[in-house]
């Protein structure tokens, strides 16, 4: 039980680290958006995320890590399941079939965007990912440093 | 409005998720969780009213047309069982109100209660073998959830039993659907009962048959796949216990029932006497099991198994009268388990212990009590005018008229020893005098007591007034032995 998830010291981890950790997210927010034509998606994209704030965790410990998150995991993934649940109710408003996803074509600038519920949903997905892995990373080295 | 459908899994999902997000409040979390069962009670209800008018009601999820799509369906079966699950969600909410741990609490006992109410309605109302097995796994998630909260030695050593077993069962699950969408390329239960009358190899159909017919038996606790279920069911608190109890082992009956009695009807001669031989066994080795047991929740665990038996023994017999009885059985039994479990933790809060043997003068001390323990007790054993003497009278008439004499005389004998079960712990725990090591009692907490009494006067209502829930097991029997309306129902008439 002594080495646990304890913080590693490492310089060039530590430096790697706060390298890595915004280009990780910003990947897993291109995950999420890529994967409404092409693979990926919510659940990749989340990995990918939880994947960044693991690493974190694992080099500057469960505290600092908990600073950074601001909020907490649990409530990440109550969201993502708010929000994936949520995604399936418009179509109630139109009359059709829980779970028919809806679209919103916007033309800006030029360029067509299309905004649809899978979208949300894909989002919830992406949060309840993030907000599982973190919370059980979390729950795993805290517990494993509160009992040296 | 098709989309009442997805109302009783939509109700208990989103409750799961706002509970998680309250984690911080203990009582807001309380108060969220009666709203929504209480909410989920009124939309099966809702539904089960609309389906009694029109007899199917069905929901193409996504707009994506059956075959292709998911189809969720409510018949008469469903919504029946969709109903009782409001009223066992319902009452034990209610009791977990004071009984629950803030422990368990903290650790998310109302987000798991809730998937996992979530999971058992979708697997009422599925209409597809696939999204069958992936709301088993969600109640399994959350099943092993509840099993382990407190974190107990016995409850580790009951769950690793549980899990590994129905980890087990849910791969047979997963390959029998895998070789049965190889063979006939659909797992729509409409659209499988459609094509399995054209496939020409029975021999393989047969074998598919039982990998289905063996993983749901492990579901259900039947013979000889049973002994997870009282390794197990004893070891969480009282109110997951009940729930676990009245529920769970019923889906997996459910499932038998929907797989047997619509996809699998080509070669009932040979299914169907498995079947048959598979009842006789578990109301046996359920109810001698009990007889030996001196702790009040294994006994009631090995009753479950016992009761089982009786169901698929009306599943075997394949009559519209012993399915109706059947469907009499499942919805008798759900209410009257929970409520005998519930019982079980008021007693262990007046006396601090589940041994028979160290209880004692109960009745003298809470008469009230008492009889509310002799409602569920001795409608369980199938004393009339309860509702267990219905169920049993029309499981064993059926047996009879269909001259099954030796599975009829086994659930004969096999309710007599139901008795004997359920007199001993009355003369144990209720009857003889109160041990002197015994401290002085405490007060019972009305929101423990309330419960029961909803549930008792239930099984007293089915009891008495048993004509109209007979007329509606035996309309629940017709639909289920006419799977061409199924069929039409969810395929929209094509052939």
């Amino acid at each position: 039980m002594k080495q646990g998830f304890a913080p590693s010291s490492g310089l060039i981890m530590r430096t790697a680290t706060v390298v890595i950790l915004p280009l990780q997210l910003l990947f897993s927010v291109f995950l999420l958006l890529r994967g409404h034509n092409e693979p990926g998606g919510g659940f990749i994209g989340g990995l990918v995320a939880a994947g960044a704030f693991s690493l974190y965790l694992i080099v500057f410990g469960a505290k600092a890590s908990r600073r950074l998150l601001k909020v907490d995991p649990k409530d990440i993934l109550a969201w993502g399941l708010i929000f994936g649940l949520i995604a399936t109710l418009p179509a109630l408003l139109f009359g059709q079939s829980f779970f028919t996803a809806q679209w919103l074509s916007l033309d800006l600038f030029g360029t067509t965007i299309k905004l649809s519920t899978v979208l949300v949903f894909d989002i919830g997905v992406y949060l309840a990912v993030i907000g599982t892995i973190t919370t059980m990373f979390f729950a795993l080295s805290e517990r494993l440093i509160g009992s040296q | 409005m098709n989309n009442l459908v997805f109302l009783p899994i939509l109700i208990p999902l989103l409750a799961g998720a706002i509970t998680l997000a309250l984690w911080r409040s203990s009582k807001w979390q309380k108060r969220v969780s009666v709203f929504a069962t209480l909410l989920y009670l009124t939309a099966s209800a809702t539904l089960a009213w609309q389906v009694s008018q029109q007899g199917y009601i069905v929901l193409q999820v996504g707009g994506w047309q059956a075959p292709f799509g998911i189809s969720l369906v409510a018949d008469y079966l469903a919504s029946i069982m969709v109903v009782v699950t409001g009223i066992v969600a319902f009452t034990a909410v209610l009791y977990s109100l004071v009984t629950t741990p803030n422990t368990h609490i903290k650790f998310g006992y109302f987000p798991l209660l809730h998937i996992l109410l979530a999971g058992v309605s979708g697997a009422f109302l599925t209409g597809d073998l696939f999204n069958l097995f992936v709301w088993f796994e969600v109640m399994l998630l959350a099943s092993f959830g509840l099993l382990t909260l407190g974190g107990e030695r016995a409850q580790m050593e009951g769950a690793i039993k549980y899990v590994t077993i129905n980890l087990f069962s849910s791969a047979l699950f997963l390959s029998a659907i895998g070789i049965l969408y190889g063979t006939v390329g659909t797992l729509n239960m409409a659209d499988l009962a459609v094509k399995l009358q054209d496939v020409e190899q029975q021999g393989l159909l047969n074998a598919i048959a039982l990998m289905f017919m063996v993983s749901f038996s492990i579901k259900a606790g039947a013979f000889p796949f049973f002994f997870w279920l009282p390794a197990s069911y004893h070891t969480p608190i009282i109110a997951v216990s009940a729930v676990f109890a009245g529920l769970l082992t019923k889906v997996g009956v459910y499932a038998l029932y929907r797989v047997f009695g619509l996809i699998f009807i080509g070669d009932i001669n040979f299914t169907h006497q498995i079947l048959l031989w598979m009842g006789v066994f578990t109301m046996l080795s359920g109810v001698l099991g009990a007889a030996s047991q001196f702790e009040i929740r294994r006994i009631l665990s090995f009753h479950i198994i016992s009761q089982i038996g009786y169901m698929i023994l009306a599943l075997a017999i394949f009559t519209p009268l012993a399915i109706a009885g059947g469907v009499f059985y499942l919805f008798h039994h759900i209410i009257v388990k929970t409520n005998l479990f519930l019982i079980s933790g008021m007693t262990h809060l007046l006396q601090n212990t589940y041994q028979l043997k160290s209880m004692g003068g109960l009745y003298r001390e809470r008469p009230f009590l008492a009889a509310l323990f002799l409602i569920p007790a001795m409608s369980l054993a199938g004393l009339p005018p309860l509702s267990g003497f219905f169920a049993k009278y029309l499981v064993i008439e059926a047996g009879i008229v269909s001259q099954q004499w030796l599975a009829t005389g086994v659930a004969l004998f096999v309710g007599l020893l139901t008795l004997y079960s359920m007199i001993k712990i009355w003369a144990e725990a209720f009857w003889k005098a109160k041990p002197e090591t015994l401290s002085e009692t405490v007060k019972l907490p009305l929101w423990g007591v309330v419960p029961i009494a909803l549930m008792a006067i239930m099984t007293l209502i089915i009891g008495f007034a048993a004509e109209p829930f007979i007329l509606l097991s035996q309309a629940t029997a017709e639909q289920l032995l006419n799977p061409q309306s199924y069929i039409n129902a969810v395929l929209g008439g094509q052939p």
